[in-house]
């Protein structure tokens, strides 16, 4: 009962609508025709479809679109074509025409519109056609790419009398190249498949590879030798994009590893203090970022976006003051001592590990990215995630700062000045035991800004220092002791090296290789990469 | 030579400590074996097991004293050494499960019917005879550590450096015995040992002869180590610790030094871990682990290096406290593993038998000049009476 009132209701507003369109007759024949969509074989819809497509208007794209994806369902009781969306029990009908929402109906009293494989080839072939004259620029862009990606011979045409129309420059191009790529698939003189084939091979990508690819299946004798060299030419570009690819994630794991020694070039390079602990102030800096979330999240949810940027200081304080009481607590009674140094902190490392898992609890937490570090974009061949991205230039500004401290500031040169000659120094009034304290502090204080960058894409648990101790020390010797432009280099070769090795030798086999070469390096250059030259090596 | 040789190692207190070993090593399987299991003097078959293990680590805390107490060199790739001997002794003991394993195939271990390996890779043959296994328990680590030794002294790699570079070394391992590839295993190891020269491995009998085979292999190495640090070889080791530069300049090759001691101590590491994997019954890449390295730095540092006694003391003590501490409350085990780290090198860096030698010594001086002054007094007092 309810249903027919709908239904008369349905009707009523159909009518109004109809008679609202400005051109009253077109309407109704496009209606007629998407709804002899429902109930028609594959082969008529098909027809239909092509029917459809002739009409050249704009406003029989959503159904179109629907079709394809097998949103379009006909109403049993009166043959009524809608689009519709999900709702609960129900469907939510929606004008296939219009856009507009109608109203819903029943699961039951709609029959879906079948769609299959032949078919939606010629809804795409369509559609093609139909959005190149969009007056929409972006949409016409979008249309010329997909006929790119999936060419047919039948959108050859419409490509063609787009192209003559076109003004703008970039879907230009677009089209320039749909037109290649079609041409290759239809059945036009060689001369012009020729011409095809060169713009083909010059767009270049992986479409285009398995496009020349399938064109040299059928290609005649003449076409042959000018698709092998295009396909020649794809491939020697995409090997070289797959190349920057390796160096790109070997620049990214090169940041990694800047982060996570930079720290360690100042306790261990310029102090020469062993300290096992390091890694353990890595993970409290990502911890201290997971409290500043968790807060975030309980209280000021509006702030999510800013708590890596309040997360930062607060890291820098929490790991700076363990390692100032680290090392008036302990490692001030065993200077001289190295080999005692290493055991004492990393007595230090099992406790903060302990104490961390204590409170904590030993499973992963969960650390979110901020919007502005995730998602990724496309450079040429390359896929840039926005969170490596700002961890490279994040440990580069790091870097710097440190470069800054050590070289530019009344703290840095007194830093420097204990280091070469203690006794020196205390001569001359530097109060020796605070700058080794608040050296200290300042190398654990970045270790703890780097925790926080490494929360962002790493596994926040207890165990995460453990996991780039061995590394750090190792770009610590390999750049070389007590130089920051040897850390710089020695990470950054380290984690390209062992990207490019990768692809060869597989993963662990490569951090193996890398690990082995390392060992042997050191063989040849004891004192690493950049070794300080005078005195201060006999100390 | 020989003769020599022992009657310079066996000072008073090795003597008595390798007489403790070898009456543990007759009386524990005895009063394991022969006395019922409500006698109170009974020791039952776990703790048999539990001290063999102590007793391998002990080893193990003796071979790296020998390197770092000795000669300077702190090594954190002992782990390393320890877990090859370890896979040498697992190859055997996996070959001879033979046929009973749970895919049945007489020649190839489960795992690699599981891989759906079809022959027995080349470094495997070889394995299903005790004394070749037995042998490359000591050859392989000690072949390790010859190469590795050789050019890193040669190069002069030394003092935290050396430390660095043979933790990566231990670590290279384990992530090399981590791969299925490698023919070892890979993540799980060996395991699911049936029998060790025809004896079943989780019998009383067997698991009483090795806490023996451990305890005299102990011995053994102890009056060796002993022979080594009080021969003439010994003191220029102790020259190398103390100054390294001024051996060399006196004309001594330090770096040939250094790898002697370096290649002994590694092929006592891998006797240990033979003796190890038959009484824990498996081998894994975890062995390998870096921190299991640094762990036997601890052993050997709180019962005192530089001294032969004191290594067995701090491993028996550590593992001992190990064992309890996990039991009793193993949340705080890191906590008191970590405390002992910081306490010991603050407090005890001689460790406790250091300490405990230094306050004898210190009293025995303390009599010694106490008796002189007395005897002074007397005899300045002396010439007054006669006057």
């Amino acid at each position: 009962m309810q249903a027919r009132l709908i239904h008369r209701f349905l009707q009523c507003l159909l009518i109004a609508f109809c008679l609202m369109a400005t051109d009253l007759r077109a309407a109704d024949d496009l209606r007629a025709m998407v709804d002899a969509l429902g109930g028609g074989s594959f082969q008529q819809n098909q027809k239909q479809v092509e029917a459809l497509a002739k009409t050249g208007d704009p406003k029989i794209v959503p159904a179109l679109e629907a079709l394809a994806e097998g949103d379009l369902y006909q109403r049993k009781a009166d043959g009524t074509v809608f689009i519709v969306k999900p709702a609960g029990a129900n469907f939510k009908l929606i004008d296939a025409l219009t856009g507009d929402e109608v109203g819903e109906e029943a699961k039951a009293a709609l029959e879906k519109v079948k769609v299959n494989n032949g078919l939606r080839r010629v809804i795409r072939g369509a559609l093609g056609g139909l959005t190149l004259m969009s007056p929409d620029t972006s949409v016409r862009l979008q249309a010329a790419g997909t006929i790119l990606r999936t060419p047919t011979a039948d959108a050859l045409d419409g490509v063609e009398t787009a192209l003559a129309a076109e003004t703008d420059g970039a879907v230009k191009a677009m089209l320039e190249k749909a037109r290649a790529a079609a041409i290759l698939v239809s059945d036009r003189p060689v001369a012009e498949k020729k011409a095809a084939v060169a713009t083909v091979a010059q767009t270049g990508g992986r479409d285009s590879l398995s496009l020349l690819s399938a064109a040299l299946a059928s290609a005649d004798e003449s076409l042959r030798p000018d698709i092998e060299i295009g396909i020649q030419q794809i491939e020697d570009q995409l090997a070289l994009w797959a190349a920057g690819q390796n160096i790109w994630y070997g620049l990214s794991l090169g940041s990694v590893l800047l982060l996570a020694a930079i720290g360690l070039a100042i306790t261990f390079g310029v102090m020469g203090i062993i300290n096992m602990a390091h890694g353990e102030m890595v993970m409290l800096g990502a911890y201290t970022t997971f409290v500043v979330q968790q807060v975030i999240r309980t209280s000021f949810p509006g702030l999510f976006d800013w708590s890596l940027a309040i997360a930062l200081p607060l890291a820098f304080l929490v790991t700076g003051a363990v390692g100032l009481v680290m090392e008036r607590g302990i490692i001030r009674f065993l200077y001289g001592r190295p080999l005692e140094t290493l055991l004492a902190t990393w007595g230090v490392s099992l406790i903060l590990q302990q104490a961390v898992r204590s409170i904590f609890g030993p499973t992963n937490q969960e650390v979110g990215n901020p919007s502005w570090m995730s998602g990724a974009f496309e450079l040429g061949g390359l896929t840039v995630t926005w969170n490596r991205m700002w961890i490279i230039l994040f440990s580069l500004a790091v870097f710097a700062f440190l470069l800054f401290l050590l070289k530019k500031t009344p703290m840095g040169l007194q830093m420097r000045a204990v280091t070469q000659n203690r006794r020196m120094a205390s001569s001359m009034g530097i109060r020796t035991p605070w700058v080794d304290a608040l050296t200290f502090a300042l190398g654990s204080g970045i270790a703890g800004i780097a925790g926080v960058a490494l929360s962002q894409i790493d596994n926040v648990s207890p165990n995460l220092g453990q996991g780039y101790i061995i590394d750090s020390f190792m770009v610590v010797v390999f750049g070389g002791v007590g130089n920051l432009w040897g850390t710089l280099v020695g990470a950054f070769s380290l984690g390209i090296l062992n990207k490019v090795l990768e692809p060869y030798a597989g993963a662990v086999l490569g951090k193996i290789l890398v690990l082995v070469l390392i060992i042997l390096f050191i063989q040849k250059r004891p004192r690493g990469l950049f070794a300080l030259k005078g005195r201060a090596v006999e100390a | 030579m020989i003769t020599s040789f022992l009657a310079k190692a066996l000072g008073r207190n090795i003597v008595v400590t390798v007489a403790i070993l070898l009456t543990l090593a007759a009386l524990v399987p005895a009063l394991n074996l022969l006395t019922a299991p409500d006698h109170p003097l009974h020791v039952p078959t776990y703790i048999v097991s539990l001290f063999g293990k102590y007793l391998t680590y002990a080893l193990l805390a003796l071979a790296l004293d020998l390197v770092w107490g000795f000669c300077g060199i702190l090594s954190l790739g002992h782990a390393a050494f320890f877990a090859l001997g370890g896979y040498a002794m697992g190859m055997y003991l996996m070959r001879q499960i033979g046929a009973r394993g749970s895919y049945g195939n007489p020649l190839l271990p489960d795992f690699m019917v599981f891989l759906n390996w079809k022959e027995l890779p080349w470094f495997w043959h070889g394995f299903d005879m005790f004394w070749f296994a037995a042998l490359m328990a000591v050859l392989a680590p000690g072949l390790l550590a010859f190469v590795f030794g050789w050019f890193a002294f040669r190069s002069r790699v030394n003092g935290v450096y050396l430390s660095i570079i043979t933790q990566a070394m231990t670590f290279a391992l384990l992530l090399a015995f981590f791969r299925n590839d490698m023919g070892f295993g890979g993540n799980n190891g060996l395991t699911d040992f049936k029998d060790i020269l025809g004896f079943n491995i989780q019998s009383q009998g067997t698991r009483s002869a090795l806490f023996a085979a451990s305890a005299v292999a102990l011995a053994l190495s102890l009056v060796i180590t002993s022979g080594i640090v009080r021969s003439k070889y010994g003191k220029i080791l102790v020259g190398v610790r103390d100054a390294e530069s001024r051996t060399r300049f006196l004309g001594y090759r330090v770096e040939h030094v250094k790898l002697f001691a370096f290649v002994v101590s590694a092929m006592m590491a891998g006797v240990a871990g033979a003796l190890y994997v038959p009484q824990v019954g498996i081998i894994n890449p975890g062995e390998f682990d870096p921190a299991n390295s640094i762990e036997v730095v601890i052993w050997t540092a709180v019962g005192g290096r530089g001294t032969l006694i004191g290594p067995i003391v701090g491993a028996i003590l550590v593992n001992g406290g190990k064992s309890v501490f996990t039991a009793a409350f193993p949340e705080f085990w890191l906590f008191a593993l970590g405390g002992l780290f910081i306490l010991v090198t603050l407090f005890l860096p001689k460790g406790i038998v250091g300490t405990v030698r230094q306050f004898v010594e210190r009293r025995r001086e303390y009599h010694k000049a106490k008796a002189a002054e007395e005897a002074r007094a007397f005899a300045a007092a002396e010439p007054q009476a006669a006057e």
